[in-house]
């Protein structure tokens, strides 16, 4: 049986990945670790203190699956951006590729999934130090797993396909500072939605990181509700498939013409 | 076949065909046309228009399983500069999902082929140019490709790098490989290719080997004057009309066609023509470029 092609794309990119795998280790520990102390531990005694509970727990407790979240995107969005235009521009590796059995689309998938892998080994290394501090209350946190893996594909499939458009890396860190640090800061990741004034929740309902961050927080405090779960899921799923059918053009017209 | 992009023609109505175990070439200056026709060969740019077959298959259809079968040298470098020389080549053969003892096996072999074994634990990124064009090679080679497509294989390299690089060439045209190349070198043509075509604008102009091109379109010898400067040049021109078959003027030196180079650089010296050097020299392909198209290789 041969081995799908997006498949042999990934195994490229661990092979790569297998070069600095220790330094980003250390990073996915060392974050959440930061992160966690200071917001949860820091903060959250001063806000449990004053306020009592936030959206039905304790500030640490909510805020935790947030930031695991917000890693994630942060990890997916620059996963798909400067690898990506090295890859068809400044290395070319994704033209050595598109020379052999496999295709534009194969190049596109393998990359968004290799994205996604990096997501979710980042996602489990935080929740599990998450949960060592104490801010993990539920068991069923573990499927907050696969809510910043759905999160980050999400990311990663629009931002790659967008990528494929783009000839210089001029607009990425414009991406990176009103694009994804906002999304960071108002996704009901530090404080709930509510909060926000009327004329900008529309935006967080549309805000990705805010459907993933709803999902992984009813994991790991382990409140589920049934119909908005159902729609952040169809929300998270929509745009990996939307981002599949723009990254598939994308990159036939970068890598072919 | 024709490649347009937009309203730019790239490749204006080419027809051409290439036999198994032939070594086959695009001779041409920059912009002629040869990458865009390398790359629809190679099923990474669509044809526009016309019909191209690759191994008996329709690229538009059948583009995974004709480049299951192609080695693909392309102009620009494509190794990832941060795997190592080894893993240049095997990760490429796990793009044609061959199992990993096989390519464990080849990429050993192949990188002695392309002498780089000493070579094979380095980053890319520390590797000349003409070695990272051998590793390119190595590369293509893992799939033990039927045809290999080498476009402008030895570009930006020194003489002794190109050497090297042609006679791994050359054992593979023995081993029984379709070699099709580019090339803007005429002495690369010559050396490798048993038929080719030269292109300008799109077109192709001649089809032959390169032994037959040159009969055709050139004489036996060329008599090549340079002039201290532009006066005695003039003042020689109307001297130099009857000798030889034809003459061209270059911007640098002044070239007499003639069948008898010695004999008629003798008559001019006789008459009075008195050039700074003379060279005389066999006719080569870029002589027949410059009779067909008026100008020279390296023209842009």
């Amino acid at each position: 049986m041969s081995t799908p092609m997006p498949v042999r794309v990934v195994e490229h990119q661990a092979q790569v990945f297998r070069r600095f795998w220790r330094t980003t280790v250390v990073a996915y520990i060392l974050s959440p670790l930061l992160f966690l102390v200071a917001m949860g531990k820091g903060l959250g005694g001063i806000i449990d203190q004053k306020s009592g509970p936030v959206g039905g727990v304790g500030y640490f407790e909510f805020v935790a699956p947030g930031l695991m979240l917000g890693a994630a995107m942060q990890g997916a969005v620059g996963e798909s951006l400067w690898p990506v235009m090295a890859g068809q521009k400044w290395v070319r590796n994704f033209h050595a590729m598109v020379a052999t059995p496999l295709r534009p689309v194969d190049v596109y998938m393998g990359v968004v999934s290799w994205a996604t892998a990096r997501v979710t080994i980042g996602a489990s290394a935080f929740l599990a130090v998450a949960a060592l501090l104490g801010a993990i209350p539920s068991a069923w946190a573990v499927l907050a797993i696969p809510a910043a893996a759905l999160c980050g594909a999400a990311f990663a499939s629009v931002v790659t396909a967008f990528t494929a458009t783009q000839e210089t890396d001029l607009k990425f860190p414009v991406i990176m500072r009103l694009g994804v640090m906002p999304l960071f800061l108002f996704s009901g990741t530090f404080f709930p939605v509510s909060q926000l004034p009327h004329v900008l929740r529309p935006v967080a309902a549309v805000s990705p990181l805010w459907h993933g961050v709803e999902l992984a927080r009813a994991a790991t405090t382990g409140r589920f509700r049934l119909g908005p779960d159902l729609v952040h899921l169809a929300f998270l799923g929509a745009l990996v498939a939307a981002g599949w059918l723009w990254g598939r053009r994308t990159f036939t017209r970068r890598l072919t013409q | 076949m024709v490649k347009r992009f937009g309203s730019f023609v790239a490749v204006d109505g080419i027809d051409f065909e290439v036999q198994p175990g032939e070594a086959f070439g695009f001779l041409g200056p920059n912009g002629a046309g040869k990458t865009s026709t390398m790359r629809m060969i190679g099923c990474v740019s669509p044809v526009t228009a016309g019909e191209l077959r690759v191994l008996g298959m329709d690229p538009a259809t059948h583009g995974p399983q004709i480049r299951a079968r192609l080695g693909v040298v392309p102009q620009e470098d494509s190794l990832d500069l941060e795997l190592t020389v080894r893993d240049n080549v095997a990760i490429y053969g796990r793009y044609f999902d061959l199992p990993r003892p096989l390519i464990k096996k080849r990429a050993d072999e192949l990188l002695a082929f392309v002498q780089l074994t000493d070579k094979r634990n380095d980053r890319v990124d520390d590797l000349s140019g003409g070695m990272k064009r051998r590793l390119t090679i190595a590369r293509a080679l893992i799939s033990e490709p039927e045809l290999m497509l080498l476009d402008e294989p030895t570009t930006g390299l020194d003489p002794q790098a190109r050497h090297l690089v042609w006679e791994r060439l050359y054992q593979l045209k023995r081993a029984g490989v379709t070699l099709v190349l580019t090339t803007h070198y005429m002495d690369e043509a010559e050396q490798l290719c048993d038929r080719l075509v030269i292109m300008d604008g799109g077109h192709i102009v001649a089809e032959g080997s390169p032994r037959d091109l040159i009969d055709r379109y050139s004489t036996r010898e060329v008599i090549e004057l340079r002039f201290a400067d532009d006066e005695h040049r003039k003042a020689a021109a109307p001297t130099m009309a009857g000798v030889g078959r034809r003459r061209e003027e270059l911007a640098d030196r002044v070239l007499v066609y003639t069948d008898a180079g010695e004999a008629d650089a003798d008559r001019l010296s006789a008459l009075g023509v008195n050039p700074a050097t003379v060279l005389i020299r066999r006719s080569s392909l870029e002589d027949v470029f410059l009779t067909l198209t008026g100008r020279t290789l390296d023209e842009e």
